[in-house]
């Protein structure tokens, strides 16, 4: 494989210094033995128990009649900064407000999780700008997507970025399989898809409910049906809604200790809340499941991972990451087998991957923002800092900001999901802007041979960086090419 | 974003504002002039914004006593025995009395529960249930209309649900530059020149950037968005289809300055459109929705929170009604949905498809299956 490809199709670049390497597939395979699954640009986060902790005392805290004045008071005073601005109200009265404003914000627990998702979307940006095994957290941010969460709900906007982080890392070099539960498992995607409000209709809770008060509550399908739509058989397999039924009724009782849950284990820790699961034996996919608690779900888990169907859907879109948006069938066939041969083990997928022709030819992909954003800053040597955030601006103005996909589908992974006009305007807007506050400059045909090793540049590409009235407009033309727009 | 500054310190404006001279087209697959002319807007109002407040239902009895401490101080224009129009909405009160304008009260999308995440999934998506369609009725909107019209942009930095699908859409957003030098867009053409894909969207990009302009500079926002959305539908090559976001409708506390603030850039944004398209105004509509009304009671903090029943509009030059459509309800305590909200009695996207249908003469049976292919019945609100 030639350097270029293995430098940008694979990962996310190269730096300024980087040496080419000279087998581009041994490079790819030898990052497998030094990936680390918690870089130290996590080592200032905080951990999911001091999250969950936060939300649940603040939780409990507005159920007292104390907080519930308090939350009365930080709404007006919240309103009474915005009224403050546009001249409305009298000063010291804001200013009162503001202060017990402040004093209450202290204790908000989601304040605190919107907070460390911002820490955690730096911690991203930078081990992603920083790491040299750019193909490992190329693949982190590939299950991170496939698996999306949406940080929308303030319930898990603290738990989004850990779901990669606990569930994604650990496994990216691991057993599908493993992933799947450890990602089904953990908070941010139970709260995101209602977990926990799904309750078994003859469930010893909905028994005790509808005694008591005459509404049954319901079961909810949306993990059950995004499981397999989405994360393993694919959309347009042969699963039923009678199945999705079954499954939904498999998972309930799944959730969250201490979040709409008392169940044993620490706040934020998945938990089986017996009562509400749907007591019996049940059929999916013309199997019978007769296993009793959160196990019945673990079961058809394991065996929809292992199916032919879930295969050919992570082998799609694995070859169309690669390779670009109607990837060759012969590459599908091979990663479904390689998938299904190895039991789901990932590194041999990626290993038949990396010997595949296909990845080297073609023009290449459109970049996605991030793509986009993670490649020119390491290109041009730009590390964020710990508290800079105008990079995760700057993934909201192009479209794509982190761990927010809007949906459980995730980001588009087709050209035309990012190739439009403003896509352009925004990509030459950024690269002018970091551009010029480069400390030291960049001669552009110097990068332009560390990014392409083996690859030089179009003569419309070097006639254009030539041409360039200063450095730094060539290096913003350079990061605006075809050559580096596409990977 | 950037300043004009910062791109001439970077070199990268040289000598000053460019004016652009483009003969790139904003949408590449058309360049004739469109047989039908219609263009059409879809306003979302995002935070479930407060309908009993816009569309005030004055004449109900029951009104005073809900509503009286936040109704608005100067006295709202009557729209018949029963409406009110907010005074804020002069704009949008002018095209009343244009017969441009029908209200929809008492309307609601198939959501009933009330949480915003949900309830703009399913006003977007036009599913039965949030996250059960993928795609929006935006986008499916535009395989009913014939394909020079298919020219979609959404004035928002990434694609809302309601216009993701199979179809392509633009984005479009008033935090770019409003300029580019002819210097440096002649230099980027030069890295596309071999490269047609990246060709054509440049020259897009330019030609969107040309159009907006300096579209209504140094006015409210409300109105350099509705400036900025007529440059962009007037021009012969321009958008067909849009979609405006707008959010802040979520008045929990002291909605009254609040509300009246929202609206005012409403206002100024459907003003700005409809001046700026001058006479294309009579080949547009405009239609604006929320993803569930508010409670019919204020609250303890002078505010409203989440309900069911609300409201919708249709503007449009062509329209030639002036009415409010309401199978009103009441807002005595049995009347009202589990005594808190105003129990909805016809449909969103029954208002969506009725518009859509009379605005493209499409069979209204035709535009439901396209949008809303989930929902086997909707309640039209009669037009």
């Amino acid at each position: 494989m030639r350097a270029t490809t293995a430098l940008n199709r694979f990962g996310y670049g190269a730096r300024p210094g980087d040496k080419a390497p000279s087998d581009g597939a041994g490079w790819l395979e030898a990052q497998f033995n030094r990936f680390q699954v918690r870089p130290a640009a996590f080592s200032r986060l905080a951990s999911r128990d001091q999250i969950a902790d936060a939300i649940v005392a603040y939780r409990d805290f507005t159920r007292t009649p104390e907080g519930k004045a308090a939350l009365g008071e930080r709404r007006e005073a919240a309103q009474a900064a915005k009224h403050a601005a546009l001249g409305s109200a009298s000063h010291t009265a804001t200013n009162n407000l503001m202060q017990k404003n402040a004093a209450l914000a202290k204790l908000d627990g989601y304040d605190f999780a919107t907070q460390q998702n911002a820490m955690q979307i730096i911690a991203r940006i930078q081990s992603a700008v920083e790491t040299d095994t750019p193909f490992v957290e190329r693949m982190v941010h590939f299950w991170a997507n496939h698996f999306a969460v949406s940080a929308d709900k303030r319930l898990m906007i603290g738990f989004a970025g850990l779901m990669e982080f606990e569930a994604i890392r650990p496994h990216v070099l691991g057993r599908f399989e493993d992933m799947l539960i450890a990602v089904e498992q953990h908070p941010a995607m139970l709260l995101y898809l209602d977990q926990p409000q799904s309750i078994g209709r003859d469930s010893a809770l909905a028994k005790r409910v509808s005694k008591r008060a005459g509404k049954l509550p319901g079961l909810n399908e949306n993990l059950a049906r995004e499981i397999l739509e989405l994360h393993t058989l694919g959309a347009r397999s042969d699963y039923t809604q009678a199945d999705i039924i079954a499954f939904a009724q498999a998972l309930t009782g799944w959730g969250v200790s201490g979040i709409f849950q008392k169940t044993a284990g620490a706040n934020g820790r998945f938990g089986f809340a017996a009562a509400r699961h749907e007591p019996g034996a049940r059929t999916f996919m013309g199997k019978t499941y007769g296993q009793s608690g959160e196990d019945q779900a673990l079961a058809i888990l394991r065996d929809v991972a292992a199916s032919r169907a879930t295969a050919i859907h992570l082998a799609t879109k694995l070859a169309r990451h690669f390779t670009g948006d109607e990837p060759e069938p012969a590459l599908v066939t091979r990663l479904a087998e390689s998938f299904h041969q190895s039991g789901g083990h990932l590194p041999t997928v990626y290993r038949t991957l990396i010997e595949a022709p296909e990845p080297g030819e073609g023009i290449g992909k459109f970049k996605s923002p991030w793509d986009w954003t993670i490649s020119t800053l390491r290109a041009i040597g730009k590390v964020p800092d710990q508290t800079d955030r105008s990079f995760e601006r700057t993934l909201w103005l192009n479209g794509q900001p982190v761990w927010r996909p809007g949906s459980p589908n995730g980001f588009g992974d087709l050209d035309a999901d990012w190739a439009s006009p403003s896509a352009l305007i925004q990509r030459l807007e950024t690269a002018s802007r970091w551009s010029v506050g480069l400390k030291s400059a960049i001669d552009a045909r110097a990068l332009a041979h560390t990014l392409f090793p083996d690859q030089p540049l179009s003569d419309d590409t070097s006639e254009v960086i030539s041409g360039a009235d200063s450095a730094g407009q060539a290096v913003s033309l350079l990061l605006v090419s075809p050559e580096f727009l596409r990977r | 974003m950037v300043d004009r500054r910062t791109l001439i310190k970077g070199g990268l404006v040289a000598g000053g504002i460019g004016v652009i001279v483009s003969t790139g087209s904003l949408f590449p697959i058309s360049f004739a002039r469109a047989n039908t002319d219609k263009r059409f807007v879809f306003i979302i109002l995002r935070g479930a914004a407060d309908g009993l407040s816009i569309v005030m239902p004055s004449g109900d009895p029951a009104y005073m006593g809900l509503r009286g401490a936040v109704a608005p101080e100067e006295s709202p224009e009557k729209l018949d025995s029963t409406f009110s129009l907010h005074p804020a909405l002069t704009e949008v009160g002018k095209l009343y009395s244009q017969r441009n304008a029908i209200f929809a009260q008492a309307i609601a999308s198939v959501y009933r529960d009330r949480s915003h995440f949900d309830g703009q999934n399913v006003l977007e998506s036009g599913g039965a249930k949030p996250f059960a369609v993928k795609t929006g009725w935006m986008n499916r909107m535009l395989s009913l209309v014939s394909a020079e019209d298919r020219r979609a942009i959404a004035l928002a930095s990434a694609i809302p649900l309601a216009m993701r699908g199979q179809n392509e859409v633009y984005t479009y957003s008033l935090g770019e530059t409003q300029s580019l030098s002819d210097d440096v867009a002649a230099r980027v053409a030069g890295l596309y020149r071999q490269d047609p894909e990246l060709g054509t969207l440049w020259e897009a990009a330019v030609r969107t950037l040309d159009l907006a302009g300096d579209a209504g500079k140094g006015a409210r926002r409300g109105a350099r968005l509705g400036a900025l959305a007529a440059r962009l539908l007037a021009a012969d090559d321009g958008a067909r289809i849009m979609m405006i976001e707008s959010s802040g409708w979520d008045t929990h506390v002291r909605q009254k300055v609040r509300l009246d603030s929202q609206l005012r850039e409403l206002d100024a944004t459907v003003g700005a459109l409809v001046g700026g398209l001058g006479q294309d105004w009579a080949n547009t509509m405009i239609v604006v929705a929320t993803e569930f009304g508010r409670t019919a009671a204020i609250n303890g903090t002078g505010g409203t929170d989440h309900g069911t029943g609300g409201m919708g509009m249709v503007l449009g030059g062509g329209l030639g009604a002036a009415k409010v459509v309401a199978d009103w309800p009441g807002l005595s305590p049995a009347q009202l949905l589990q005594n808190r909200d105003l129990r909805p009695t016809a449909s969103t996207e029954g208002m969506i498809v009725s518009a859509v249908s009379r605005h493209f003469a499409i069979d209204p049976g035709k535009v439901r299956r396209a949008l809303y292919s989930e929902l086997s019945s909707i309640k039209f609100p009669t037009f």
